[in-house]
């Protein structure tokens, strides 16, 4: 398995998700740097990590999904490859059209970081055939904007298509407005696209993939894409 | 010719404007009982070289489409004045 | 200009004239007033901080430097400091807040540390007042706003609320670093003929004298104030970080200082004063925001996000190519050359001349006078029959656990990304301290950061000495041994000799505690003047340790009860309401003399905890600390989800005994297979078996009856 993170000047969780990738399935890890223009040929899974990838200063992710790196990591999705957008990372894929939607403010329009229940809603692509489906798992999400929009008709396409992999949900598993502290629309935390090969999510898997950061809920999605990797290049 | 270009963007309608309505909540706290409705957004002033007015506010507006505006939840408008 | 304008006193004025032989200039008088104020030459307290011991067997680095850094082992050091941005915060919270996180950081960063975790000391006024809601709500989103996107986790911290802080609330900003011992990059070692580099923004005038400002008490008029405010940017501050560990990484930086009060003057000189060079600076070379700055503007800006640096003259172009990877800007904009000499050039012209030592050290120290205070008999007059006794404690309790001081904090905490980096082991939330993992190595890191300003008010020695010894019984308890400590002393103005006192007795006090338990003082702050003109604060002095455990086997938590452990209460019965949680809600001031520091008992706790903590003797333990043994109880059952049934066979009179606080005390659950080797670790110190956990409540015979479930709730403010 052959990992590549991009690295934009304000990523700050890209130290942590190279950490965790490579501790857990032992994938050789490369850093791209945001200026660069290619990915390794070799790379099955691209991740952009959490972070304020440019300061965020006029959206979210706006200037990142402009920069040079995401031609290649969009060449990359059309090959059917592997993307995951974390935190950041999801605001990028979803400004650069990756993902539909769009991230509004948290509706307590405040920073929030805490821990979070999620229901996995969709187990059949290579991001999360470990999980059981609908097993309830704790990430933690870290973020100013997360609220996730998108226009009622086209959220009920992407609800139609199965598009849904997370949703916040309460400790017993309740999709509700008590579970969703950040507001999003039908407690969507992450989503796929139609192919099913470009995930984005605002909560951190890296932070949940050793016990002695308190939980390994997030390891399984290390495990379930380097199986799937392993599977489909033997 | 220089122009400066005013960008006004605001969330769309149906587009849940939280700090809007905090802030209207707040100013409605203070007794402002007359205010109906507050929305917050951005203001943008760019100065760009053009050969005319028209032409500045097409740049304008493809600056606007290519970055500055996210049409999924946003719209805008823009101003032009010579300077 | 008169030296009073630019801030220096008479005595200041005629030492300078007499060193230099000449007249200063008018740039040269307002360097001066700045380099003299009390912000920057701590003159009115460093024959006091000398009291504190500043060595140790793990200490690397002690004061003097831009942090001081301990040994964990491994190679690996831990760099620590903790800073006051007070006044800042008082008249714009979330840039005061923001640009006091941003600058301890690059404190770190000097040393060639990786910043790796933040706590912050909070002090707010009276909490029923919409004024300290507005500073509060700011100060913490400016934390946030400038850790969040920095990437430096806020791991912990202390908040406290006292009306004596609603005009002038305070903000301590700590910070620690990562760095392996043989890369630690000093600000002493720039030799002739190197270059000086300015890294980071351009210069502009925010902020100008801001270290001046520091020093004077708050006016009313705090707008007038406010064009003295910096303005921070975290993304540059991110990229400063990166940039500076590549350039180390490289081997290219000699030497290094951080930019903050009093600026390019501050930085540069200190590093010729410390190396024993002289510099010409070229202040025509400086990159700046705005046109037709003054050279003393350019002196003395604190725009953020800066580094000075010296290096090779060879190696300025591939420092100038790794600048431009990072955007960021970077020239040349002095040198080094040997002698005394400081001197800074406008084009041709040499508009500053003076003896580099000169600058950062040499004010005359003000010997302020010290009185006892007289209202000093009537605050201790205090007898516990001025607090009715009342058998039910309940409700007392009640109010106690979901006072603005002891409920959980979570509407902070949440605010701050506490977890990025991965090295978050314990967080914010119900814990007595922070954990922090080094990657690659066993050992943890443990961060305790305590204040108690009623005590001090009441005896700033005793109280003081009962600072220290809070933040190492929860760092003891846990199983980390204290390595040492940093400290930010915030006070009111010095030059009231009551005040003085306070001052001088609580350092005293601390000093005395750390000796005894072996704490090494390696960095602080000091932070005067902190008063209005209707208003002065509690003396406040705050402390950081940081602790080492040897592996996480040998770490314990708390609020892990299991149904059947045994609850054991160590510690003297006889604990102090003078200045405790309880007295305040039942009086409504402080009043008494809280307990006397007892070295003796101390270190003998400490050597007991370690003990209990390592062997594993213990399944939770939490040290006593605000709130007294009730709250403590109290917060165990909200995090364990379990209650305890007891009887107390303690003659002392229940309250006092409940709520009392002062002295080292702990409570801890005890599997029954432990109960022995626990019993034994404890020999020579008064220990009681209270209850076995079980049971949905808190239950006290005759004193206490309430459910888990309705503290979890009244604490949590759900």
């Amino acid at each position: 398995m052959h990992t590549a993170v991009v690295i934009f000047p304000g990523s700050n969780c890209d130290r942590d998700v190279i950490h965790a990738v490579s501790e857990i399935t032992g994938s050789v890890v490369v850093p791209v740097w945001h200026k660069d223009t290619a990915i390794p040929t070799s790379t099955d899974l691209v991740i952009i990590p959490g972070g304020f990838s440019y300061g965020d200063y006029l959206r979210c992710g706006a200037m990142a999904a402009r920069s040079p790196i995401m031609a290649s990591v969009k060449k990359h999705a059309s090959q059917g490859k592997l993307v995951l957008g974390i935190c950041n990372g999801f605001q990028i894929l979803t400004e650069s059209k990756l993902l539909p939607g769009a991230m509004l403010a948290n509706k307590t329009l405040t920073f929030i970081c805490k821990q979070c229940f999620l229901k996995v809603e969709k187990t059949d692509i290579p991001f999360t055939l470990k999980y059981k489906n609908d097993q309830i798992v704790q990430f933690p999400i870290a973020h100013h904007e997360g609220l996730y929009f998108l226009p009622q008709d086209s959220l009920r396409e992407i609800e139609q298509n199965g598009q849904v992999v997370f949703r916040y949900c309460t400790s017993s598993g309740e999709i509700s407005e008590d579970g969703n502290s950040n507001g999003s629309l039908n407690n969507i935390a992450g989503i796929v696209n139609r192919q099913g090969n470009v995930l984005g999510l605002m909560p951190h898997p890296e932070r949940a993939s050793e016990r002695i950061m308190g939980g390994t809920d997030g390891a399984l999605m290390w495990n379930s894409i380097k199986t799937w990797i392993d599977r489909e290049g033997a | 010719m220089t122009f400066h270009t005013r960008i006004l963007i605001y969330l769309k309608e149906g587009v849940l404007d939280t700090q809007g309505k905090t802030v209207a909540k707040s100013l409605t706290d203070s007794g402002y009982s007359n205010l109906r409705n507050a929305r917050v957004g951005k203001y943008i002033q760019l100065w760009i070289d053009a050969d005319s007015r028209e032409k500045a506010y097409e740049e304008a507006d493809r600056m606007c489409d290519d970055l500055l505006v996210n049409e999924l939840i946003e719209d805008y408008s823009i101003e032009v004045e010579e300077q | 200009m008169h030296y009073s304008e630019a801030g220096l006193r008479e005595n200041e004025y005629k030492a300078l004239v007499e060193t230099l032989g000449r007249e200063p200039n008018e740039c040269e008088l307002l360097i001066m007033g700045v380099m003299w104020s009390e912000h920057c030459s701590y003159k009115s307290t460093k024959p006091l901080l000398s009291l504190f011991p500043t060595e140790g067997k793990s200490v690397v680095l002690g004061p003097g430097e831009n942090a001081g850094i301990v040994d964990i082992g491994d190679g690996n050091g831990i760099a620590f400091k903790v800073e006051s941005h007070n006044h800042p915060s008082a008249v714009a919270p979330f840039q005061g807040a923001a640009t006091g996180v941003g600058g301890i950081i690059r404190d770190i960063l000097a040393l060639g540390a990786r910043p790796i975790a933040s706590l912050d000391g909070l002090f707010f006024g009276d909490p029923e007042l919409q004024k300290t809601k507005n500073l509060s709500d700011g100060i913490v989103r400016g934390i946030g706003g400038y850790g969040n996107p920095v990437g430096v986790p806020t791991v912990g911290g202390k908040t406290f609320y006292d009306k004596s802080y609603t005009d002038n609330p305070l903000v301590n900003a700590m910070c620690l670093g990562h760095v392996k011992l043989d890369q630690i990059i000093s600000s002493q070692t720039a030799l002739p003929g190197q270059a000086v580099v300015l890294l980071g923004s351009k210069t502009g005038r925010d902020g100008i004298a801001g270290a001046a400002f520091a020093s004077i008490e708050l006016s009313e008029d705090t707008k007038s104030s406010r064009p003295n405010i910096q303005i921070g940017d975290p993304f540059v501050e991110k990229l400063l970080i990166e940039a500076c560990l590549e350039l180390k990484e490289k081997g290219l930086i000699v030497s290094m200082q951080d930019m903050g009060a009093a600026g390019i003057t501050s930085s540069s000189s200190e590093i010729a004063a410390k190396s024993g060079v002289g510099m010409i600076m070229y202040f025509d070379r400086v990159p700046l925001r705005e046109t037709g700055m003054e050279p003393w503007e350019i002196a003395l800006s604190e725009s953020q996000e800066r580094m000075l640096m010296i290096v090779e003259f060879e190696n300025v172009s591939h420092v100038m190519s790794i600048a431009e990877k990072w955007d960021l800007d970077a020239a040349v904009i002095g040198e080094v050359i040997e002698g005394n000499d400081y001197i800074i050039k406008d084009g041709e012209t040499i508009v500053v001349d003076l003896p580099a030592t000169l600058i950062g050290s040499d004010c005359p120290s003000p010997d302020w006078e010290s009185s006892v205070p007289s209202d000093l008999a009537e605050k201790w007059n205090f007898s516990v029959e001025n607090i009715p006794f009342n058998n039910d404690l309940t409700p007392d309790l009640r109010d106690l656990i979901s006072s603005p001081n002891l409920r959980e904090k979570k509407w902070i905490y949440e605010q701050y990304d506490q977890m990025v980096q991965l090295n978050t082991v314990t967080g914010p939330g119900n814990n007595d301290i922070s954990v922090l993992r080094i990657k690659g190595s066993e050992k943890l890191v443990g961060v305790s950061m305590e204040s108690d300003p009623w005590k001090c008010y009441l005896d700033p020695y005793r109280g003081g000495a009962e600072t220290v010894a809070r933040s190492i019984r929860a760092l003891a308890v846990a199983g980390a041994e204290p390595l040492g400590m940093t400290n930010c002393l915030n006070y009111p103005s010095p030059e009231i000799p009551e005040q003085f006192w306070e001052l001088s007795e609580s350092v005293k006090g601390m000093a005395a505690c750390c000796s005894e338990l072996d704490c090494p003082v390696v960095s602080g702050n000091v932070s005067l003047y902190n008063e209005t003109a209707s208003q002065r604060i509690l003396p406040t002095p705050l402390v950081g340790v940081v602790g080492l455990i040897r592996n996480e086997k040998e770490m314990l938590r708390c609020g892990c009860w299991k149904e059947g452990d045994h609850i054991f209460y160590v510690g003297l019965s006889d604990p102090s309401l003078s200045g405790s949680h309880y007295q305040m809600h039942k009086m409504g001031s402080p009043k008494g003399r809280p307990l006397i520091f007892n070295g003796q008992a101390e270190s003998d706790f400490v050597a007991r905890a370690l003990g209990t903590a390592r062997k594993g003797l213990a399944r939770s333990g939490r040290a006593i600390a605000g709130g007294g043994l009730a709250s403590a109880l109290a917060k165990e059952c909200i995090s364990s989800g379990i209650g305890a049934e007891m009887k107390l066979n303690i003659p002392t009179r229940k309250d006092i005994l409940l709520f009392g606080e002062g002295g080292p005390r702990a409570i801890y659950a005890v599997p029954s297979d432990k109960i022995v080797e626990f019993r034994h670790t404890w020999r020579g110190f008064p220990i009681v078996m209270l209850a076995k956990a079980g049971g949905k409540s808190l239950y006290i015979e005759g004193h206490l009856n309430i459910k888990v479930e309705e503290l979890q709730k009244i604490w949590r403010q759900e």
